[in-house]
């Protein structure tokens, strides 16, 4: 069962009537069949149109769509194996954020992102994807381990953000975000972070301080919230629109403002409603990535990464 | 204002806009009517309670370094590059911002000595838009960072930031990583980096810069997280602890060295230099 979002209700409609029509169709009444043609097409060219005009804030529903391919469903289409790696050594196991061994395409990677989950269960288990410090420690762990055995890191940058708790603040969520950063900015090996879902703010950041930045389509990546900013400049989350609107947060903004280098096609409609073409244009833009930066030295891939974020503000 | 004045304003010796045209200043902290003079001399702490209060950034940077200090020149960067607009206009925020600063945005920087010891200060100021980091902030601090490793000195910065500008939109965002550039740059080069965080200090300002200190110091009463506290309780739905985000209970926590009162923090800062001598470049 696919789950509509409001501005797809249209869609919706075609697609119920195009199923009313299927079961009764059977008796190979020619009407009907003609009928059903006419209106599959009409309900393809509507997704196609409504999904090539999205608001910045329709994107963003997109991107938190309940049942969009998350870090597992990539783990499952795109990489041959994956062993997870687990715990910072200091605290805890943070599932919120996932990683270990995997292998794209033939290539020995180290691979990192956010689990939200897909259900009640998971999604608890997963925190909704929000990192707490032994998240990110077990990241730079992980990042660490996978400069001094040269495996390229791929991270899958999926988050709200990083967990607003008590213990967190207590654990140090903000240093331990700083110094992943911190790790992915000084990485020997290439790095290749995408944003397939929300990047949001300093969690996403932790993870995308990349030399290659990919985004698919139709996920957002900002500094805060569009309710969040919303709330705070306009005093009602209710401008949450206008706020994601002002503050470019889609991947077509982004690249623009030269922020991210590569927007990943996703299919008519969404990564939701056809996820495995979706990993497969995933794998093939990362390891396309991969192969241009498996060119480079160490001291090149470093300095390439300093240099994409100095340049953010300078002419 | 024009140039002529904002260079006046912008000398770092009897910037006139730091200083309380009020005779009396009242203790945010104990309601203390306070000799606004007074409350100048004694570094804008309440001399009966010992509340640390916000200190523009000339007051700070004077405090701190020898006389005589140089003060970098703002830099230049793509003003409003979102055309961002809310309830106002993002050029009109920052307006209104200048018109109250001797500065042109929230971070500046001395170059000079603590003490005889040779340091770069950074210092941001809540005063201009929260503190808050956008691309002037973020380019501030590498100029700074820059400076310093030019001149094979110390970087001492102090913090001050309600996060993120957030009328920047992402590219507020990508200072986190930027600034991460040269606290990077400054570790391979052997110099020591040391952060001083200032009330209040939370959000992308804190997940960066302001917690990659070789030494970490705070200034007592100080708030300094990551999630702002409202969220924090719409969240988890409990009550707060008490002191939650405070400067003492960062320092209970493991999360910085020391919690300094503002009168010794000149002093501690020339100690922790003579420590701290840049060592040989890795
Ligand atoms: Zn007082």
């Amino acid at each position: 069962m696919t789950s509509y979002l409001e501005f797809e209700k249209p869609v919706a409609a075609l697609e119920a009537r195009i199923a009313e029509l299927r079961a009764i169709a059977d008796n190979g009444d020619l009407d009907i069949a003609q009928e059903l043609q006419r209106l599959e097409r009409k309900s393809a060219d509507l997704l196609e149109t409504t999904y090539a005009n999205l608001s910045p804030w329709q994107k963003t529903q997109v991107a938190r769509h309940p049942q969009r391919p998350h870090f597992r469903d990539y783990v499952a289409e795109m990489f041959d194996d994956f062993m997870p790696l687990g715990g910072d050594r200091l605290y805890g196991e943070d599932e919120a954020i996932l990683g270990g061994f995997a292998t794209l395409n033939g290539r020995k990677v180290m691979l990192i992102g956010h689990e939200k989950g897909h259900d009640t269960q998971s999604r608890i288990r997963h925190n909704f994807g929000m990192g707490k410090p032994e998240g990110y420690r077990k990241a730079i762990r992980l990042m660490e381990l996978a400069g001094r055995f040269e495996l390229p890191v791929v991270t899958l940058v999926d988050t709200s953000g990083a967990f607003p708790g008590i213990e967190a603040e207590e654990r140090g969520q903000a240093e331990a975000i700083a110094r992943s950063t911190e790790a992915c900015l000084g990485l020997p090996v290439p790095m290749v972070a995408t944003i397939v879902g929300e990047g949001g703010s300093g969690g996403a950041v932790a993870l995308a301080s990349a030399e290659r930045v990919l985004m698919l389509e139709n996920a957002v990546y900002s500094v805060i919230s569009p309710e969040g900013c919303a709330s705070i400049l306009w005093r009602t989350g209710e401008k949450a629109p206008a706020a994601a609107e002002a503050m470019k947060v889609t991947a077509q903004d982004l690249a623009e403002l030269g922020v991210i280098d590569r927007i990943v096609k996703e299919p008519i409609g969404g990564a939701h409603r056809d996820p495995k073409t979706t990993a497969a244009n995933l794998s093939a833009a990362i390891s396309e990535e991969l192969d241009a930066l498996s060119q480079m030295d160490s001291g090149q891939l470093k300095l390439m990464r300093e240099e994409r974020f100095l340049a953010i503000g300078r002419f | 204002m024009s140039w002529l004045n904002r260079v006046r304003n912008s000398l770092p010796f009897g910037s006139k806009r730091e200083t309380s045209d009020h005779l009396w200043t009242k203790c945010p902290n104990c309601s203390q009517m306070i000799f606004s003079k007074e409350y100048e001399e004694n570094l804008y702490v309440c001399p009966r309670c010992d509340y640390h209060g916000r200190i523009g950034a000339d007051a700070r940077l004077n405090q701190l370094l020898d006389a005589g200090y140089d003060l970098l020149a703002q830099p230049v960067v793509k003003e409003d590059p979102l055309k961002f607009r809310d309830s106002k206009r993002y050029t009109d925020r920052l307006k209104q911002a200048r018109a109250k600063s001797a500065h042109n945005d929230a971070f500046s920087v001395g170059a000079g000595t603590i003490e005889g010891r040779k340091a770069v200060v950074g210092v941001q100021d809540f005063m201009f838009m929260a503190g808050s980091m956008g691309m002037a902030v973020g380019e501030a601090f590498c100029q700074g960072a820059e400076r310093a490793l030019r001149d094979r000195s110390a970087y001492i910065v102090v913090t001050a930031a309600g996060g993120a500008r957030m009328q920047e939109g992402i590219l507020s965002l990508m200072q986190m990583p930027k600034a991460t550039v040269m606290t990077r740059r400054l570790r391979e080069a052997g110099l020591p980096y040391i952060v001083v965080l200032s009330d209040p200090t939370t959000g992308g300002v804190t997940a960066s810069y302001a917690m990659l200190g070789d030494v970490q110091i705070a200034e007592p009463g100080a708030l300094i997280g990551f999630a702002g506290q409202r969220v924090i309780q719409e969240t988890i739905r409990e009550q707060l602890p008490d002191g939650f985000q405070r400067a003492e209970y960062l320092h209970k926590h493991g999360m910085v060295d020391r919690v300094v009162h503002r009168k010794d923090l000149r002093s501690e800062l020339a100690t922790i230099l003579d420590y701290l001598q840049p060592a040989h470049a890795a």
